[in-house]
């Protein structure tokens, strides 16, 4: 007995031992690995011209915040929710307000255009995720068409469409990120590993396959697995609340924006942060961020009123857009990359172009 | 007694299993590492993306008033 005693206590502390090795191994590989920054490889790259950037839209109509936008494939409709509870579809292009839908609750946090421009998604502060057809006809009340979808048990802070009409991704308050079949309402996956509330969600471009990234409270980006649930990646850099995670165009990468007043940016296949938007005089946090068509041009809207555009390669600003009297809530790059739309606390909506 | 010891032997198990888990998360790790790219590999194929889409970047090289459908001719009017 005493014997077996023994032996366990050597074999624990060789175990620890070769545990440790390890672990230092990793790092070790790891960090050779960091052989160079971003803004260095990018010294060779032709520095930006002026970019001349105005508003060309303001939309008015919501009569509170607004809170989320999303443009439809169609590149000129948008949808967008407010804390006043109400989510209206726009034409861009005419200022035209399609479609209003009124939600009996307030906060609507998230909505979302469905690919095929027949449907939007919206939640917020009802712990819901709902989603409404879109009648051609004027006339229809579409809010007694609403169908609720996802049931968290705290907030809805984010939602998309998956590559069809038929299946919703949702982040909550309640810390998981969830997938949901839209015809039975049937909960497909969740995703657990947030330790605080989940802010923000994005899917990877359809080529590179099926994951998505989320950001949240506990100031980590996390990569998921969509069929089995896991979480593949995890990034730890910010200082505070993630409040927008967004992939770049290629995949590879994507970028986050926080209430630390920074925006990073993270590569997919280095596993690691490759470079930080900061300035000194920028102190307030950045709440959305989107990257331009080529992935070269990063607008984060931030809650001093103004958005940077950020050179992503040379991690440089490159202009700043003023206009908003309030907090920018969100901006979103249209499907062609023509416009961006942003949507503030000051009740509007702008394209800039 | 023997109780004790058998608390005493289980206790040394458990710690002995969470550290062959530990060791055998640290290999998977290494797997996935084994699969890393170095940052001047990475930063090299994110630049080309760039470049490679440049062009066709309608907010970064700007577009004539004529082909953005935003850009009207007539100044826009801000009630």
């Amino acid at each position: 007995m005493a014997c077996q005693g023994l032996q366990k206590g050597e074999t624990l502390e060789s175990l620890k031992r070769e545990s440790e090795t390890l672990k230092k191994k990793l790092e070790e590989e790891r960090n050779k690995l960091n052989d160079v920054e971003l803004h260095q490889v990018a010294e060779k790259v032709e520095a930006l011209g002026a970019l001349s950037m105005k508003t060309r839209r303001v939309l008015k109509g919501h009569g509170n915040k607004v809170l989320c936008m999303d443009w439809c494939k169609d590149k000129r409709r948008m949808v967008s929710s407010s804390q006043d509870g109400k989510v209206i579809v726009w034409d861009a292009f005419t200022l035209n307000k399609e479609h209003g839908v009124p939600l009996p609750c307030t906060w609507v946090l998230a909505c979302a255009y469905a690919p095929s421009g027949c449907a939007i998604a919206c939640g917020g502060l009802d712990n819901k995720c709902s989603v409404v057809p879109l009648s051609l006809d004027k006339n229809e009340n579409l809010a007694a068409k609403k169908k609720s979808v996802a049931m968290h048990t705290n907030y809805v802070s984010g939602c998309t469409f998956t590559s069809s009409d038929m299946q919703i991704l949702t982040s909550s308050g309640d810390g998981t990120c969830a997938l949901w079949d839209v015809e039975s309402g049937q909960l497909l996956q969740s995703f657990h590993g947030h330790t605080a509330d989940v802010l923000s969600l994005d899917l990877a471009p359809s080529e590179t396959g099926n994951t998505f990234v989320s950001g949240g409270c506990d100031m980590k980006a996390n990569v998921w697995d969509m069929r089995s649930g896991q979480n593949i990646q995890s990034f730890e850099n910010h200082e505070s609340d993630i409040n927008c995670v967004k992939y770049y165009p290629s995949g590879d990468a994507f970028a986050s924006a926080s209430d630390d007043a920074t925006c990073r940016f993270y590569d997919l296949r280095a596993d690691r942060e490759v470079a930080v938007y900061q300035k000194d005089s920028i102190i307030f946090g950045a709440s959305t961020c989107d990257f331009s068509l080529s992935g070269r041009l990063l607008f984060a809207g931030y809650n001093d009123y103004t958005i940077n555009v950020w050179d992503v390669l040379k991690g440089t600003r490159a202009s700043i857009l003023f206009g908003h009297e309030n907090r920018v809530s969100r901006v979103r790059v249209s499907p062609d990359g023509t416009a961006l739309a942003s949507a503030s606390w000051d009740s509007t909506l702008r394209i800039w172009a | 007694m023997s109780t004790t010891n058998n608390i005493a032997q289980a206790r040394k198990l458990v710690e002995q299993l969470r550290i062959e888990a530990g060791i055998e998360r640290i290999k998977v790790k290494q797997q996935f590492s084994a699969m890393l790219v170095n940052v001047s590999k990475a930063a090299a194929d994110l630049m080309s993306y760039c470049e490679q889409h440049a062009r066709s970047d309608p907010l970064l090289v700007g577009v004539p008033t004529s082909e953005n459908p935003f850009k009207d001719k007539k100044p826009c009017i801000i009630l």
